[in-house]
């Protein structure tokens, strides 16, 4: 059963001349957390804003629960939860304030739906008396989505929910998601870190308003098309500079402590490259062939 | 011995009864690309404005770039480059317009303007791009272009406050091209991150936590150190103890 289908969905701004989303199509299924990845700018906003019925499409359709975004906009907006990469509560209320408010606007009550926030309300409970506008980022965000949960959304919609939120608490917001992925909720997320796709039950990379690649982040992984090394040495911008003006080079880049680069060769003589950086004043090299992340693939899709 | 750009003592910034930043004394080298990292809300954006003189410290003492963060701060300003998290060009000039005020801003010569907005198109793949306006380029442009505009004046030390927020992984990997390339014109970089992986590109970095500098070292240092393999797994044992809520 499917909760959210796209069908060649577009959206452009300024009269035509700036191309957001170009022909879009994608579905996710009832219950699953599905990531939208891709870099700020590549029309995931956009995405979200169209099947939440806030934006509407130049061509392509698109429904949301089986309710089209243009004509059942009244119905997609009652049964869906949506969480904008702004904040966008009112900051002169409290924390209680806000989530009486957005649970009573939806027709029901705070205690009706307690168990879907419990987890998430206790960690800003103390606080519940302070406004929403002087609360810390990550305070902002878990009331955020308390807000977006009241009513018990079918789907939930998180646009970018981890922008600038540092590692911690990301992973602490992820353990959220996959526990109201158990109550049943689809949830569709976008995020410019690769590194949570792999958190996802299928991703869409997404580039300049294009969908690149759909599938479990590990089929995008396995179908990497090449044979990736990962390479150390004693100094990084000298081994990048040194990688670029090896011959059997086909692409190369850094990746934390080693550099990660493909070769035209199927089978990469480590020996003979291994001279050359050692020639070029390296020392402390290390190569060795690994599978490719998330970001490896994005990479690859770019080029 | 190496030159310092950054000596810090024991700096301190109050606000009430809270301590944002809580006795911090680093230092820092010319040329070396240091790594500022901290949990939300560990101190960090504070500590940045002392140091680019723009707060002044509650105690404790500074020099930047050899200047006191005290009585010095107009100095400090003329001596750095300092890019915000915050896209902070002007979107409604074109890249040449938005150069060629900047440049005027830091006292640049005509010439000197010139010769930097020819450098800066040629390097950045921007020739064809000088008369657009700035607002129309895409995000990962504006990011280089602004890093390009921090350091036009080719400061003693550029602030960076995450400046790949968002960014796509290739456009990533190009910024830290520019930054180290900086580094090579022995220009110090200060920079603040929330990925990790960036984290293993400085030469050495501190880890804040509820507004004390925890750790400083070599990212190779660190990892020995906490025996983990990446500098993610380091950052959240630190981070994980942290008492205070984030900002």
């Amino acid at each position: 059963m499917e909760a959210v289908v796209v069908e060649n969905i577009t959206k452009t701004y300024g009269k035509g001349k700036v191309l957001a989303v170009d022909n879009v199509s994608f579905s996710v299924n009832k219950g699953e957390l599905f990531g939208l990845i891709g870099p700020d700018g590549a029309g995931k906003t956009s995405i979200f804003r169209m099947l939440t019925t806030l934006l509407l499409p130049d061509e392509g359709s698109a429904t949301v629960d089986g309710f089209n975004v243009v004509t059942d906009f009244k119905q997609i907006r009652s049964s869906v939860g949506y969480m904008p990469g702004k904040f966008s509560l009112y900051q002169d209320l409290t924390i209680e304030e806000n989530l009486n408010f957005f649970a009573t606007v939806f027709g029901t009550t705070v205690t009706e739906n307690y168990h879907l926030i419990q987890d998430i309300y206790v960690q800003i409970e103390p606080f519940k008396k302070r406004r929403a506008g002087k609360l810390s980022g990550g305070m902002k965000q878990k009331l955020a989505l308390c807000c977006a949960l009241i009513h018990k959304p079918t789907t939930l919609f998180l646009d970018e929910p981890t922008t600038g939120v540092d590692p911690v608490s990301r992973k602490e917001f992820w353990e959220m998601l996959r526990r109201l992925k158990k109550q049943g909720i689809t949830i569709i997320v976008s995020t410019p870190y690769m590194d949570e796709a792999a958190l996802c039950d299928r991703i869409a990379l997404i580039q300049n308003g294009k969908i690149l690649s759909i599938d479990t982040p590990d089929n995008v992984t396995r179908s990497y098309p090449a044979n990736l090394y990962a390479i150390k040495a004693n100094e990084m911008y000298r081994l990048l500079k040194s990688l670029e003006t090896f011959p059997d080079r086909l692409n190369s880049y850094a990746f934390g402590e080693y550099a990660h680069a493909t070769f035209r060769s199927e089978k990469l003589d480590t020996a003979h490259l291994e001279h050359f950086l050692t020639d070029k004043g390296l020392s402390g090299i290390e190569i060795k062939r690994i599978p490719a992340t998330i970001e490896d693939s994005f990479i690859k899709l770019l080029n | 011995m190496e030159e310092k750009v950054i000596v810090c003592d024991k700096l301190t910034k109050r606000f009430g009864y809270f301590i944002a930043t809580n006795e911090i004394s680093f230092e820092v080298n010319k040329g070396e690309i240091f790594g500022f990292l901290g949990a939300n809300g560990a101190g960090k954006t504070t500590a940045m404005r002392m140091l680019c003189g723009l707060s002044a410290p509650t105690s404790g003492s500074a020099t930047i770039a050899g200047y006191d963060v005290y009585s010095e701060t107009e100095k400090i300003k003329r001596n750095i480059g300092y890019m915000s998290q915050k896209f902070s060009l002007y979107e409604n000039l074109t890249v040449l317009e938005n150069v060629e005020f900047f440049g005027g801003i830091y006292g640049l010569t005509d010439q000197e303007i010139k010769e930097k907005t020819e450098e800066l198109a040629s390097k950045l793949g921007l020739k064809s791009e000088m008369k657009k306006l700035v607002g129309s380029l895409p995000l990962g442009w504006k990011q280089k272009l602004s890093f390009s505009v921090a350091v036009l004046h080719e400061p003693k030390i550029v602030f960076l406050d995450e400046p790949t927020g968002g960014v796509d992984p290739v456009t990533r990997r190009q910024f830290w091209d520019l930054i180290y390339e900086a580094a090579d014109r022995r220009i110090t970089v200060f920079v603040t991150t929330h990925y990790m992986d960036e984290a293993e590109y400085c030469n050495r970095i501190s880890i804040m936590v509820d507004g004390r500098i925890e750790v400083l070292d070599t990212p190779a240092n660190l990892k020995k150190q906490f025996q983990a393999n990446s500098m993610d797994e380091v950052f959240y044992q630190l981070a994980r103890s942290a008492k205070r809520a984030d900002s």
